[in-house]
């Protein structure tokens, strides 16, 4: 069993504990499920789906679980940071603690970030363009569950094993097996690895979906901005996440085989890593915030009323953004020692990404000039990321230049500006996002009380959480700090855990959100598809989309096409439909998945057979699955009929 | 911990700096209230490096703020002014496009951006680490003949050791300096990266493990302050803290005195980081001569390490800890380095890997297999000191002088970027060099 | 002009508006439409991953840490062998593809197997060459320079042999379904890969060994 024994089972209390509440939870899902009768219907409905709405839906729920076990960990350091004190240890010692931080940086970028953001392009993205699939929709399902197997591996290393000890990008030496003997960075290595294939998978997918799958009429300039974000975003995925393997690949190689790429001595070089990880590390936060820019602009627009101001140069500022963002990677080590001529490049190049950022929170605010905003919550939420987003970016170029990042780098400052930038418009966009979607996804909308709730707690707890973090750094307060000396600055650590608090406040207040609007989904039902008085193509059909998306492909005649048609009074056309054409689904993903998880155990404990058994499994499946070629069927006409008349029905009765 | 500006600034003479206090004074009220009540030592320092730092942040924040206000401003007003239930204000549902305000919202930010690249460009080359201190204060030049106090900085697992070699002393978790004299830090670590930084004193600047790093500093104040390591290095990370002293020089002479008069009596270096002493225990500095096997002890990991002078300290000490060869037996890295240069050894140097061991088959695992080499890796390692003593040549010094014209310090009258940008840096490595290796020695690239 | 215009100057009639913005004759999308745009996107990125490589090689590849440097360990007589091999099999892939176009099923898996010969023999010899350079001592523990080297050319050569176990399958593939469209397709995503690493190795070959022994 290779380096697994025994010992690999959690002792610390709190991690024991931890583990004794999942693993009850998790028998009374399993029982819950068996019971009624549920795993049928999930395995053919869900899991080998290829459907991109189900797929996105998915995407979205891993989100949400990773989220909450992200935020747990954001928790435990914001109590650890507030009692240890005058000599008091707190109550995680160095070996939890170390691996929390990371655990916590790891999941929010990896595991919640990118599956909301991967989860909301695949669900919206060909619904905007007028498709009824992505263009690979196999790989789909299969990028979605490998995303899914890393998410596992780093569950699994909560309770057999260790995470890793060395910060969310694992620097070397610290990360080489000299100074990370155990099994922690092997874990980093292989979910990451593993999560990779399914990001590069569907950044290829879904660039090939814009490219190829438009409706006739939609030109590029004619493509809705959250559809050019994401093709921007997808660009980004396909140009950065090679490298993160690649330098993943070195790593690992380092660790396992003894080659010399980060090593201190053979000649190894540890600053190529840092340099790599970075390459891959700025685009990857472009990645992040470029489809909430979308959001945004979508959001906006609608609420407002309005064309959006600016679309050109919306669409302008989301490309420079997209180029720039490959040469800016050296800001992040002003202090490794480079000359002052290079910091300097690097420092202006970095400034230079704040006017195109900012070009588009003017064309935000000049979207709200002479409109009639309707403050919904995907407003509120807007709104919100505007004020909230602009002080994150302005302490962004603050450290940007390079003699105040050297008082400033590493420091709770840079801690708060990037949970400023990432908090503020990534989660923001995707709350925003997740409140003007999901009346399309189900079919109704979300209760609005307790969205506010969750409103109003969260963005004040955002900045009570985060101002004192502010505050530290100008006091010379490192990042990563398990214990302090100095007992005069443990208030504002206090009230940074209040803030948490909120934080989690309003965390509970969506769960019940949701909660409450499925439990009265009734009363909220929307009929008519287009709940927001919307403008592209994705409120032209029903709520929620049929298989197809569209009986008929809407043909495109301006930007905002819905609004368009809606202009126009184009009446939807009631006869004449056709068989259907599409993807069947296909249960290769989940199973070449979960190969993968086990390939990626038994490497992390060194269990070589397994490792040889699942690795031959991929590769024997792999081909296997190549000699199907009937993936594809037809809707029946009749079906198409049925699902149509019914939806004249809903429409009828909403009396639109 | 406030210092009263007239001692910096006499009472009468508005000058480049005293204007800079006065901002300051005016971004207390802008930043936030509270700020100025709480110790926010990168805001007002103890060192002139650090106030220029600090000074930096907040003209940076003082430009962006010129645009961002108005923006935050424009964006309340607007959301509650065409709010929908406010039938009163205007709606033009078509209205998307205005060329003047398209070109406003590219070049406002430009014009910003640009003034902030200007700044960006002068003082990330006047406050570039390597460069030497051109000035005492914003009142004081450096005296053309001063020599500046030099320091080496190693980072051990977990705590902080510093070389005087002028001295020739050496402390663990201690730094004294004295106010007013330019410092030059030589900085490297033993094992993995970290980053050296004393808040009061001057920005940080990364430790890492067979290379050296530099910084220049001075200290307009006497005091205690805090030090500690700004890059998480493992378990002991927390407690990587150490005391910075700025002293009069008098005062700094009298403690080296007294370090250097420490009894020289071998203790325990340090505290093993799997068996930490109780408190109090290991209170007593213990001194001795820092030679090689007590680097070596020293260098184990350990945690919570009280201070420890030494009263001595091997003179090629430090240069041997960046060239990862303390231990005997061991090929120093630029030995290694110029023979590489050189095209390597063949096939001859295939196998002689234990003389280049530093730390690849785990942590110090290496120390106990070649503490005593045998006699054919001594007699290679002769042989190859004997190749590399043919073409001597020491790492070529990364060190930036500062002109001592304060005019330029300031910012005013800099005649053209490349005269302290581009022009040195060839100057310090120029093409025919031939030692290239040695470049890499630094982490400069 | 756009549709609103339109509509507004010429009073359409419904049906007419529903033609404008519906297309009511649509046919089913050919399939694999994006496959070759997809696949393309997909080297793109495995070219970033040998980008990094090269990239390490070229920070590395001065790092001999005292031992043996490239012109004591390449011969380049069995690389530009090796070289052979790999570009006649680029060769004989453009002749299945050939065949393919012509229609031709036996052609078509003899060149493929023919390739596979000339790839096999591309390994062989490149196995043998590491082989020996691990006999000596020279492996990739042993310094900087030669753990870029075996990354870089034992990256590439695991592409080979994925391309490999891929046209194994495909001359299967071929022969139970024949050359219809999915086959073709494949065999066309094929060449992109194979004629992709010759390019590869054309740069292994220039800048590690042609460089470092010149």
């Amino acid at each position: 069993m290779g380096r697994l024994w025994l010992d690999a089972l959690p002792q610390e209390p709190i991690v024991l504990a931890t583990f004794v509440v999942v693993a009850l939870g998790g028998v009374a899902l399993v029982a819950a499920l068996t019971y009624f009768k549920l795993w049928g219907y999930l395995w053919k409905e869900w899991f080998t789906s290829v459907d991109h709405k189900k797929i996105g839906i998915m995407y979205m729920v891993l989100g949400l679980v990773m989220f909450l076990r992200g935020f747990a960990d954001a928790v435990m350091m914001r109590i650890q940071q507030s009692m240890a004190f005058n000599g008091n240890e707190g109550y995680l010692n160095a070996h939890h603690y170390d691996q929390i931080f990371t655990a916590h940086g790891v999941i929010m970028i990896f595991f919640v970030a990118m599956p909301f953001v991967t989860g909301l392009m695949n669900y919206i993205v060909p619904l905007q363009i007028g498709a009824r699939d992505v263009s690979f929709p196999f790989l789909n399902n299969f990028s979605f569950w490998m995303t899914t197997a890393g998410a596992v591996l780093v569950m699994m290393s909560l309770f057999i094993g260790e995470f890793a000890q060395t910060g969310w990008l694992a620097y070397p030496p610290l990360s080489n097996l000299a100074y990370s003997p155990w099994v922690g960075v092997d874990y980093y290595i292989w979910s990451l690895q593993i999560a990779g294939v399914g990001t590069l998978l569907s950044g290829v997918n879904l660039i090939a979906t814009i490219v190829k799958m438009r409706a006739p009429g939609m030109t590029m300039m004619r493509m809705p901005i959250f559809t050019w974000t994401s093709l921007c975003t997808n660009i980004l995925i396909v140009a950065a996440f090679p490298v993160l393997t690649a330098v993943m690949t070195m790593l690992s190689v380092d660790r396992y085989l003894g080659f010399n790429f980060f090593s201190n001595d053979f000649g190894g070089s540890p600053m190529m890593y840092v340099n790599l990880i970075w390459i891959w590390g700025h685009p990857e936060v472009y990645i992040l915030i470029l489809p909430l820019f979308g959001v945004f602009s979508e959001v906006t627009a609608t609420f407002c009323g309005k064309r959006l101001f600016g679309y050109s140069s919306m669409v302008y500022a989301t490309l420079v953004i997209t180029i720039l963002s490959y040469l800016v990677w050296l800001h992040h080590f002003f202090t490794m020692g480079s000359g002052a001529s290079v910091n300097s490049f690097f420092g202006i190049t970095t400034m230079v990404i704040s006017i195109p950022t900012g070009a588009k929170l003017f064309n935000w605010l000049f979207t709200m000039y002479r409109a009639r905003i309707r403050y919904e919550l995907p407003m509120m939420w807007t709104v919100a990321f505007m004020l909230t987003f602009t002080i994150g970016g302005m302490t962004g170029v603050l450290l940007a230049v390079p003699p105040a990042d050297f008082v400033l780098h590493n420091s709770l400052f840079l801690i708060a500006h990037f949970h400023n930038v990432i908090i503020g418009g990534v989660l923001f966009g995707i709350f925003a996002a997740i409140n003007y979607w999901w009346p399309k996804a189900f079919g109704f909308k979300l209760n609005q009380f307790w969205g506010k709730v969750s409103f109003w707690l969260w963005v004040p707890g955002f900045w009570v959480a985060f101002t004192p973090l502010y505050i530290l750094g100008f006091m010379g307060v490192t990042r990563r700090m398990r214990v302090f000396d100095d007992p005069s600055i443990q208030i504002w650590f206090v009230i940074a855990a209040f803030g948490a608090l909120m934080i989690a406040g309003g965390i509970g207040a969506m769960l019940v959100q949701f909660a409450v609007s499925i439990w009265k989904r009734e009363e909220l039902k929307d009929e008519t598809g287009d709940p927001w008085h919307g403008r592209t193509l994705e409120w032209a059909t029903s709520s929620p989309p049929p298989e197809y998306n569209f009986a008929f492909t809407p043909i495109v005649h301006d930007i905002d096409a819905w609004d368009d048609m809606k202009r126009c009074a184009v009446e939807r056309p009631t006869s004449g439909y056709r068989p259907i054409h599409m993807p069947k689904g296909t249960g290769t993903g989940i199973i070449l998945a979960g190969l993968s998880i086990a390939l990626g155990f038994a490497m992390i404990w060194y269990i070589w057979w397994l490792a040889a058994v699942s690795f031959a499994g991929i590769i024997g499946y792999a081909i296997f699955h190549t000699f199907n070629y009937k993936r594809d069927y037809h809707i029946p006409v009749e079906t198409v009929e049925a699902t149509e008349a019914a939806r004249t029905r809903q429409l009828a009765a909403a009396g639109a | 911990m406030h210092l009263p500006e007239s001692r910096l600034n006499p009472p009468g003479r508005r000058s480049g700096p005293s204007r800079l206090l006065n901002l300051r004074a005016l971004s207390a009220l802008a930043l936030a209230g509270s700020l100025a009540a709480c110790n926010t030592v990168v805001l007002d320092p103890a060192g002139d490096v650090a106030r220029q730092q600090g000074d930096l942040v907040i003209i940076s924040t003082l430009l962006m703020l010129l645009i961002v206000i108005p923006v935050m401003a424009a964006v309340v007003i607007f959301a509650w002014r065409y709010r929908a239930s406010n039938k009163d204000a205007k709606y033009e549902p078509d209205w998307d496009h205005s060329t003047q305000l398209e070109l406003l919202i590219w070049t406002a930010p430009l014009l910003i951006i640009i003034c902030l690249g200007a700044v960006t460009w002068t003082s990330t080359h006047l406050l570039d680490p390597y460069r030497t201190v051109g000035r005492i204060d914003g009142e004081t030049p450096i005296a053309v003949n001063a020599k500046p106090l030099e320091v080496e900085v190693v980072a051990l697992d977990w705590k902080w050791l510093f070389i005087y070699p002028e001295q020739g002393i050496a402390t663990v978790n201690e730094l004294v300096v004295p106010t007013g004299r330019p410092l030059q830090f030589k900085i490297t670590s033993s094992s993995v990266m970290n980053s050296f930084y004393v808040p009061a004193m001057a920005g940080q600047i990364y430790a890492m493990p067979g290379m050296e790093t530099r910084l220049h500093a001075v200290m307009n104040r006497t005091g205690k302050f805090e030090g500690f390591s700004a890059n998480y290095s493992g378990a002991g990370f927390s407690n990587m803290r150490f005391a910075a002293h700025s002293v009069s020089d008098a005062d700094f002479a009298k403690w080296v005195g007294q370090v250097k008069a420490t009894p020289m009596q071998p203790g325990p270096a340090g505290q093993p980081a799997d068996d930490p002493l109780p408190e109090g225990q290991s209170a007593k500095p213990v001194g001795g001569n820092l030679d090689r096997a007590a680097y070596l002890a020293l260098e184990k990991p350990s945690e919570k390490v009280q201070v420890i002078r030494y009263a001595s300290v091997a003179p090629d000490l430090y240069d041997a800890i960046v060239d990862m060869c303390v231990e005997p037996g061991k090929m120093c890295s630029s030995e290694m380095m110029a023979i590489d240069a050189r095209g390597g050894l063949g096939k001859a140097g295939i196998r002689n890997v234990s003389m280049l061991a530093y730390d690849k088959n785990g942590r110090q695992a290496g120390s106990e297999a070649t503490a005593n080499p045998n006699d054919a890796v001594r007699k290679e390692l002769a042989w190859v000191r004997a190749l590399c003593r043919q073409i001597p040549g020491a790492a070529p010094d990364g060190t930036v002088k500062a002109p001592t014209d304060l005019r330029s310090l300031n910012g005013a009258g800099l005649a053209a970027p490349q005269s302290i940008g581009l022009g040195d840096r060839e100057a310090r490595a120029p093409a025919g060099d031939p030692k290239p290796a040695h470049v890499s020695l630094n982490s400069r690239n | 002009m756009t549709a609103t215009t339109i509509n507004q100057t010429h009073d359409l009639s419904q049906a007419q508006l529903q033609a404008a913005f519906y297309d009511l004759d649509e046919h089913d999308h050919p399939e694999g439409g994006s496959t070759m745009l997809g696949f393309w996107m997909y080297l793109m990125s495995d070219c970033l991953i040998f980008a990094m490589l090269f990239a390490a090689y070229g920070v590395l590849g001065g790092s001999l840490a005292a031992g043996p440097g490239p012109k004591d360990l390449f011969e380049l007589p069995l690389v530009a062998l090796n070289t052979a091999m790999l570009l006649f099999s680029s060769i004989t892939y453009g002749f299945a593809m050939l065949a393919m176009e012509k229609g031709s099923k036996g052609a078509t898996q003899i060149w493929l197997l023919v390739t596979a010969v000339f790839g096999i023999a591309f390994l062989s010899i490149e196995l043998y060459e590491f082989y020996h350079l691990i006999h000596e001592g020279a492996t990739p523990m042993r310094s900087g320079f030669l753990t870029a080297f075996f990354s870089l050319v034992g990256t590439h050569g695991l592409h080979v042999t994925f391309g490999l176990v891929w046209l194994f399958t495909l001359v299967v593939q071929v022969g139970r379904k024949g050359l219809i469209p999915a086959n073709k397709r494949r065999l066309m995503c094929l060449s992109l890969f194979w004629h992709f690493l010759d390019v590869i190795w054309i740069g292994v070959f220039t800048f590690v060994y042609l460089m470092g022994m010149l």
